[in-house]
Order: structure tokens, then sequence, then C-alpha cells
């Protein structure tokens, strides 16, 4: 529209090149980190069906996929591995891409759907539905759903001072009812039936066990059409980094788009969880990661997706099978979250952001 | 060379937050192809009035007329291909390069997928080559002296190519010398390009010498708006900050210069100044 190029100043060749050359160089990176990633993500899998007790050849699981009968294997793959490595696949892509975007528009690593308190209103109700109701898991993770849907419009609202939406208060919002949500479960814990105790802790600690195949088409359907839709506000949510009046003033209407990507990130998160709890610092370390890789100018929604698919299916096979006992998943990559949150801590009150 | 105009206006604006209005019936046309400077003491509107005229801040009452049309009736890409802002503190997304910063200034100009065109590359170089930053290029932004981050900032904004730009507080927490490099850079793009400058400044004396045209603001009022040599007496000063001075001419730049005087150190004779105030 306004074309100013032709006046009095002129743009040598070469600087055009330049810009040109890191470009390419930065978008050759970014093909070649998500690549690998997906790669990566794709062994996993493989080898999540592959792996087990009985380690059947790897013609018969392409057999049982194509859904040919195979005594023993049909069960073992069909039934147990499959439901297992697609939910970890999608959950884990769902808990990363939601934690890159709380992170990435609250430009703060230390957001995502735990601080968010998303997943601890999942919890906390979920934990209610096996101890008071003994409820099934149909009901227990619909109700996950819509709790952890409320506690984020809870935060929301509460969060909402009366000049305007502020980002540290929200985070704080969440910390509180956070901790309220956390302690109503550990109250639960206590007055609950002792028979019911281990369900809850292996849904408060995520994990890919028992999971069923008719428990997974919600999660799938979802991912297949929130993702898409955030890639199409990848480029919007670059210009929300830059924060609300550079954004504003390149031509992005902030509120609309931040509230669709917190809408989809909010469902990603809360459906993930009802079906594998809340798979502890995946969220949270996908995202970083992913930029680490990647590089910061680009959109990384992919990437961390991808990150946090790796990391759900990698810790669950070393939680099935690194240790004589088998650990749930949401226990590994706790384990491998925790160094990195106090790094952070650590980086971040040293930087003075605290 | 014949520039682009635009008529820019703002009509009996009212604007502040849920408790406490700050803007107070200001009405006003910014002076296409020139800069201008908005100043008043701290926490007079000043910044308020940037923001509401580049549409960061939806005013109460009133409204804000780009050629006729109010802004926000616009379609918020086309206004942000005539319009940019530079915010005063902007945020630095950690380990950005500078040509991808730069770049982002072109969002108001890409369709969806944000393939980048000819026009892209040259509007992205361009920029980088008249706040010199070319060999910057590649480098991240948090390498980076305050003086050459706020030079990308403003190259960011370039990239965007539009005719009217605002800038609050361009120069604040800059050393002096980055401080004149910055307006002088300004006045290279407003003399060569034509762009419509408006900005808020801290400094009155680097004001009175950059500005074509001042707007003064206290408590929410414009009370005086004009060329630096017609608006600025000592009784204006007096009027904005409070503040018992003496008007001599800038010896450089024949602009008038502002001299404070404070409890201490009054040796000299004071000469006495003229000058019209347009008070409203």
């Amino acid at each position: 529209m306004i074309m100013k190029i032709t006046l009095s100043h002129t743009i040598t060749a070469e600087t055009v090149e330049w810009i040109r050359a890191g470009r390419i160089s930065r978008r050759r990176r970014w093909l070649l980190v998500t690549g690998i990633l997906a790669f990566l993500a794709f062994a996993l899998c493989a080898a999540m069906l592959l792996l087990g007790n009985t380690i059947y050849p790897v013609r018969d699981v392409l057999a049982v996929l194509a859904g040919e009968e195979i005594k023993g294997a049909s069960f073992a793959i069909g039934t147990i591995r499959l439901p297992r490595m697609l939910a970890g696949l999608f959950a884990g892509f769902a808990f990363g891409i939601s934690g890159y975007i709380f992170q990435t528009m609250m430009r703060n690593p230390l957001a995502n759907p735990n601080v968010i308190g998303i997943t601890s209103g999942s919890s906390a109700a979920a934990v209610f539905c096996i101890i008071i109701l003994e409820s099934s898991r149909t009901v227990t993770s619909i109700a996950s759903v819509i709790a952890g849907l409320v506690t984020s419009l809870l935060i929301y609202v509460l969060s909402r001072g009366k000049a305007s939406f502020s980002i540290g208060r929200m985070i704080l919002v969440g910390i509180g009812i956070q901790a309220m949500c956390n302690s109503m479960i550990t109250y639960l814990m206590l007055v609950g039936e002792e028979h019911n105790l281990p369900a809850a802790v292996r849904w408060l600690t995520g994990s890919l066990n028992g999971v069923r195949m008719d428990e997974l088409p919600s999660l799938i359907v979802t991912c297949l059409i929130l993702v898409p839709l955030i890639c199409m506000f990848n480029r919007p949510l670059m210009m929300l980094e830059l924060g609300e009046q550079t954004a504003t003033s390149l031509g992005v209407k902030t509120d609309p788009v931040r509230v669709l990507l917190i809408i989809s990130a909010v469902i990603l998160a809360a459906i993930a969880t009802a079906i594998t709890g809340p798979i502890a610092s995946v969220a949270f370390l996908a995202g970083p990661i992913a930029v680490r890789l990647v590089g910061i100018g680009a959109a990384n929604s992919i990437p961390a997706g991808l990150v946090g698919a790796v990391l759900v299916l990698a810790g669950d096979l070393i939680g099935q099978f690194a240790f004589t006992a088998k650990f749930p998943v949401g226990i590994i990559t706790g384990i491998i979250g925790a160094p990195y949150l106090l790094f952070l801590l650590v980086k971040l009150n040293r930087r003075g952001d605290f | 060379m014949s520039f682009r105009k635009h008529t820019f206006q703002a009509k009996d604006l009212v604007a502040g937050y849920a408790d406490r209005m700050i803007l107070d019936h200001i009405s006003l046309e910014i002076p296409s192809n020139q800069i201008s400077v908005i100043i008043g003491a701290n926490a007079c509107g000043k910044s308020t009035l940037l923001k509401t005229l580049a549409r960061i801040i939806k005013p109460v009452s009133g409204e804000v007329l780009l050629d006729g049309q109010p802004i926000h009736k616009i379609p918020s890409k086309q206004l942000a291909r005539v319009l940019g802002l530079l915010p005063q503190s902007p945020i630095v997304p950690e380990g950005i390069t500078v040509a991808d910063l730069v770049g982002r200034g072109r969002y108001p100009h890409q369709s969806m997928f944000g393939t980048w065109s000819k026009q892209d590359y040259e509007a992205v170089a361009q920029a980088m080559e008249i706040m010199n930053i070319t060999d910057l290029a590649n480098r991240h932004i948090d390498e980076l002296s305050g003086g050459q981050r706020q030079r990308v900032w403003i190259a960011m904004a370039l990239a965007q190519q539009t005719d009217i730009l605002f800038l609050d507080e361009p120069t604040t927490y800059l050393d002096i010398t980055y401080q004149i490099e910055i307006l002088d850079m300004l006045t290279d793009l407003n003399r060569q390009f034509g762009t419509t400058i408006v900005m808020v400044l801290h400094d009155i004396n680097l004001s009175a010498r950059y500005a074509d045209y001042l707007f003064a603001v206290r408590q929410g009022k414009l009370i005086a708006e004009g060329r630096p040599s017609d608006v600025i007496t000592s009784q204006l000063i007096k009027d904005i900050f409070g503040l018992d001075s003496t008007i001599i001419q800038d010896p450089i730049s024949n602009s008038p210069s502002v001299v404070p005087i404070g409890r201490y150190h009054v040796n000299g004779t004071i000469p006495t100044t003229g000058g019209k105030v347009h008070v409203r």
C-alpha cells in the first residue's frame, strides 16, 4: 500500500542478501530440528508398540495394526500398547503445545497449565470423583475436563482488575487457586477409603497405565481441530510476545487473539489431563526445550508439541523398562523437571525478575 | 518530491482509567509531514495522549480521526500500514536476532503464512541501513547496548513503513550522544520520506530544537500549541512545570532554550523574553 522504497535511499543488494541468508539458515535449522523431533517421536511410538513383556516381531506388529488377529499379540498390542502409545503421543503433544502458548503469551517461563490452575482444578475434581463418588473412568474424565475449564475461567475472572487484564495477577491468582485445590486433594486423600487411594494416586501422578481405546477419540479429535487452529494464529502469537502495545500497533487484535489461544490451550490441557492425569513438568519443559533447539525467531508451537510427545513417550518407556520396579511416566518427567525448575528460579532470581 | 499527506485529528478526547480520567476533552490536529512533540510534566497525561492517538488506549468519549475516518473503524492491519508506534519500554523476547525482530515490523504487510516478499526484504534492509544496524543483523538482541537496541526498535517501526510514526520517549535511558543520534535519525526520516512524527520527549530543550510543532499538556488539558519559538515562554514553563526560568536563544539551533532558575547559583541578570503564548 505504501511504497517509499524508490525514494532517495537506495538499498544495497548485499544487505538484502545478508538478511536473506540469515533467514534461510534459521529456516533450515527449524526444518531440521522439527524433522528430527518428528522422527524421534515416531521411533518412540514404534518402541512403545514393540517393547513389553513379550517382544513381538515387527511383522506381527504391522499385521495387528492392519487388523489381523494374531493370538496373544492382538491383545497385547491392540488393547494395551496401542492405546498407551496414542495417549502418550497426543497427550504429550497437547501438554507441550499448551504450555508453549501460555509461556509465550505470558512471557514467563514459569507460566504453564499447572500454575494457571487448570490441572489442579482437574485433579481435585477427579480425586473427588474417584474417592467420594467412586464413579467410572468416563465420568471422572468428563468431570475433570469441566473442572479444568471452570477453574481457568474463575482464575481469568478473578485476575481481571479494574483497569485491565494483568498477567502477573493471573499467575498469582493461579498459584492461590492451585494451593486451594491441593489442600482439597490432601483432605480427600485423608478421608478416602483405602481401596480407592491407589487409583487416585495414579491419577495424580500422571500415568498411561490402563488407558483404553474408547477414551482416546475425544483427545485425538480435539488435537486434530485445535492444533491447526493454533498454527493459524502462530504469527499473531509471535507479535503478542513483543507486548500488548507493539502487537496492537502492528495490527494484531490482541483481545480476541489472546482469548482464542488461551481457550484452545486450556481445552487441550484439560482433555489431556482427563485421560492421563497431570503428567508432571511436560507442559513446563517442552516450550523452553523447543525454543532452545529451534531458536526464537520462528513459531515454535509444532516443535513444542513434538518435544512434549517425545518427553512423555520416552518417560513412559524409561518408567516401564529402566528399573526393576515400574514407575508411571509422571514420576520420570517430574524427576527431569525438578532440576530445570530450580535452574530457572536461580536464573530469574539473578536477573531480578521476581 | 511530494509526500503523502494525511489529516490526523483528535476530537474532544476523554480517556483514562475507570476511577481516574487523565485526558480532559482534548482536541487537536497533528500537522502532516512534520515533527510534533508533546511536552508536559510527569503524570500530566502526555503519554496517555500519545497512546490514545496511537489507538493503544480506547477513549471514553471523543474520537481519533485518520483522514476523516474514526480509527477504530479502520481494519487493524490496514491501520497498521499507516500508523506505527514505538512504545516506551518495548518487550524483547530473549534470544531473538536483530533481523527477525526488525522483520516483525512487516507483519501488517504480510499474509497469514508470513511468506517474505521482495518488498519485505527491501523494507527490512532499508530500515536497517537507515538505522545503521546492518552489521548486527544476525546478532542476538540481548548482546546489544541500550543505544543499539533503541536503533533496532526504531528500525522495526521503520520496516512497518507507516506514514505516521508515534514514539513514546524514544531517548529515555540513553546517553546524550545517543539521544542526539536518535533524534537526528528521526529528522532524517522526516526530511527524506515525509514521515509524520509525533513523540513524547522528556527534555524540553531537545523538544524545542527538534520539534516543528509543540503540544503542551497540563493536567490532562492541552494548554498551548504551536511552533517552539512562538510557544516557549517562561510563563508557559511556569505553567507546565511550576518552574521559574528564563528563555534564551540556543546558539546552535536558534530555537528557544530554557534556562531554569533554582534557589541557588542565581548570579547573572535575567533577560526579559518575548514570545506569544497561545492560551486555550
